[in-house]
């Protein structure tokens, strides 16, 4: 494995070693003293591992393709934004918008996640392994975001076609969302990504939160008002 | 009491409200609307030319050199934009647009060595293919955005407001949702897509300076940023996107258009693009940037004429929006088919208009098929043929610009000067900060 030391080289010089990387090498990295810096091992594009060996900052992993990044600690916001495939896993706590916009690939969270986890995602996953913040899955259009802890308020605001699972308890939904009953290919589903994240729980244990789809075209009829 | 008084129509409740509020109590929702605001408003038409006569030494015409490049992005790119004009084309999404009009837009701007400028939606093969230098925007929804067409891009443009909807986001109304674009923006076919009012992964300058940061890593620092800000708080705004990095920040003033918002938001949000571009500049001399960090002026930039204004007033470039869609035939009677032009009154009057009046762009039922995704509409405006006119209207427009600035004494269009301009009306001088014509009164300024 080999060793980049951020107290030794700057965010810059570590990004551009990876971006000077082909689409098709491999290799394992680890990536000492991030101390909360920003953007660390953002714009990845080649089937490399990386280890951020303690806690970072902000968009880490941001816009990753291929790549399977790990920080081993926590993170700031917005981890994982807007990827593409490959995996980003943060052993510690995440801070708010992780996973946003994502297109693709797997994000894991062993532990909690703050605000708007999974806002405006689009095709990712994204496993909680403990609680989600409020709003999270904000106008999520595809993919899964599947928390094994609590969720907070306004879960699924304004949701696509997106899907939520939780195993603890749902705090409120917004608007648009409903909680649903579990169908077998949910509880497929559920153990699949279980399993990708290496979560030890049961799947009958999990609800499904999706979109009602009354928003899904402008009328007066949508409830778009808290007094209707 | 006079019985003609039963006529008099009210100020308040004028025949234009009436008809809102019984179209309100029947239907029980908003307008929704294309293009900008149709109300009066101060603008660069309110401004004239002090040009050269015995106190000024004007060049000759259109014959003596009148240099019109433009370098954007010159504060932390590797790579700035290097343009032939200053005349850039505004942000505008397929989706909102046909493929066709993208393209045309694309080879337009090539031929006059200017830039376009992507939309919500992302960036389509036709529109990089056709276009030297695009900008590739990064907008709340975040559509079809990923890290290749970011690294294709020559600039890159977080859109944080429009100024025909600043604070709101738009909606693609699932009539012009068809399969490509439903794909480009991992939607159904067919339900009506909101664009997001705010940036999923960022909220304040705070962030937003490390979302830059984020950007320039992932694209390595080689190309310039844009900020786009809908003209509100301009120079609060203006200073907040400086700190958080802005190489280029782009103001976006009220008679701004768009694609599709709510007509409240059109017409009753935003300052107009006059006081707009003045504050903007203010703000930059106030923080020691300005001529660091490049302005660009977009919002209801029509003529040559209002681009000469827009740089004397203290811009780098403007940004053309709706103008260019009417090159492009938007609101014609009719669209050309081979030699022949082919009458579309009857289309604009099944959708409840007149050609001069259309804002009907949201239907994606325009009969010139410029704001369309129908392919029987979008073959009306072929891109060879859309290309050619835009080229001429540009042309026109840099001309304009030139004979203006000749006429002024310089031999550089960034060399027109507030001192070239005065105003016409107390509004105008008010907000450009500019003397009254005929006097030297600035309103609001007092005189030691």
């Amino acid at each position: 494995m080999e060793s980049l030391d951020l107290a030794a080289q700057s965010v810059r010089e570590i990004n551009q070693f990876f971006h000077d990387l082909n689409s098709s090498d491999t290799g394992e990295f680890e990536i000492h003293h991030p101390n909360g810096a920003h953007n660390i091992a953002v714009g990845l594009d080649a089937p490399v591992k990386v280890h951020i060996r303690g806690h970072a900052g902000y968009f880490i992993a941001g816009m990753n393709k291929q790549a399977e990044v790990t920080i081993h600690g926590n993170v700031g916001w917005s981890v994982g934004e807007n990827m593409m495939s490959g995996v980003v896993r943060v052993n510690g706590f995440a801070s708010e918008c992780a996973g946003s916009s994502g297109h693709g690939g797997l994000l894991i969270i062993d532990g909690d996640a703050s605000s708007r986890c999974g806002i405006s995602m689009k095709g990712s996953s994204i496993l909680v392994g403990g609680n989600v913040g409020h709003m999270s899955a904000f106008m999520a259009q595809a993919g899964y975001l599947l928390i094994c802890g609590d969720a907070d308020h306004g879960l699924g605001d304004s949701l696509y076609e997106a899907v939520i699972y939780v195993r603890g308890k749902i705090h409120g939904l917004g608007a648009d969302a409903r909680e649903e009953p579990m169908e077998e290919s949910d509880y497929t589903k559920v153990k699949e990504l279980l399993e990708m994240a290496k979560f030890n729980h049961d799947p009958k244990e999990f609800k499904r939160v999706a979109s009602a789809k009354t928003l899904y075209h402008w009328s007066p009829n949508s409830k778009q008002f808290a007094v209707l | 009491m006079n019985s003609n008084q039963s006529r008099e129509e009210s100020f308040s409740y004028n025949q234009k409200i009436l008809n809102y509020i019984y179209q309100a109590a029947e239907t029980g929702v908003y307008d929704i609307r294309g293009l900008g605001a149709k109300r009066h408003l101060p603008t660069f038409d309110d401004l004239v030319f002090l040009t050269a006569s015995m106190s000024r030494y004007p060049l000759e015409g259109y014959r003596e050199k009148c240099e019109t490049k433009t370098v954007l992005g010159t504060r932390h790119a590797k790579k700035p934009i290097e343009l032939d004009i200053p005349i850039t084309i505004a942000g505008m999404s397929f989706g909102a647009l046909s493929a066709n009009v993208k393209e045309a837009i694309g080879r337009a701007a090539t031929a006059l060595g200017t830039s376009t400028t992507t939309g919500d939606g992302g960036m389509t093969q036709e529109e990089r293919q056709s276009s030297k230098t695009l900008v590739y925007q990064v907008l709340p929804s975040r559509y079809g955005f990923n890290p290749d067409d970011l690294r294709k891009a020559d600039a890159i443009e977080i859109v944080v407001g429009q100024g025909a909807k600043p604070g709101g986001g738009g909606m693609l109304l699932g009539l012009k949702v068809g399969e490509r674009v439903a794909e480009m923006r991992t939607l159904p076919e067919g339900i009506d897509q909101r664009s997001a009012c705010r940036h999923p992964d960022w909220t304040g300058p705070d962030d937003l300076a490390i979302k830059i940061l984020e950007l320039r890593e992932i694209t390595d620092w080689e190309v310039p940023i844009y900020v786009k800000i809908g003209a509100t708080r301009v120079k609060d705004d203006v200073k907040l996107a400086v700190k958080s990095g802005a190489d280029v920040v782009v103001i976006d003033g009220m008679q701004g258009g768009t694609a599709a918002t709510q007509e409240t938001f059109i017409e009753h949000a935003g300052i107009p693009t006059l006081p707009a571009i003045r504050l903007a500049v203010e703000a930059l001399q106030e923080i020691d940037m300005y001529g660091k960090v490049q302005l660009i002026l977009s919002g209801g930039i029509r003529t040559g004429a209002d681009a000469a204004k827009a740089l004397a007033l203290g811009a780098d470039a403007v940004s053309l929006g709706q103008a260019v869609l009417m090159a492009l035939g938007c609101n014609s009677p009719h669209y050309v088919l081979g030699d022949e032009n082919v009458d579309v009154t009857s289309e604009y009057q099944a959708l409840g208009t007149s050609p001069g009046y259309c804002h009907h762009c949201h239907t994606g039922r325009c009969p010139v098929g410029v704001t369309t995704q129908l392919p029987d509409l979008e073959k009306r405006m072929q891109p060879e043929w859309g290309a050619h006119r835009l080229t001429n209207y540009l042309q026109t427009v840099t001309m304009e610009m030139t004979t203006l600035a000749r006429a002024c004494g310089n031999s550089n269009v960034h060399h027109l000067e507030r001192e070239d301009l005065v105003a016409l009306t107390i509004e105008a001088a008010a907000m450009a900060k500019l003397p009254l014509a005929g006097t030297d009164w600035i309103p609001g300024e007092e005189k030691l």
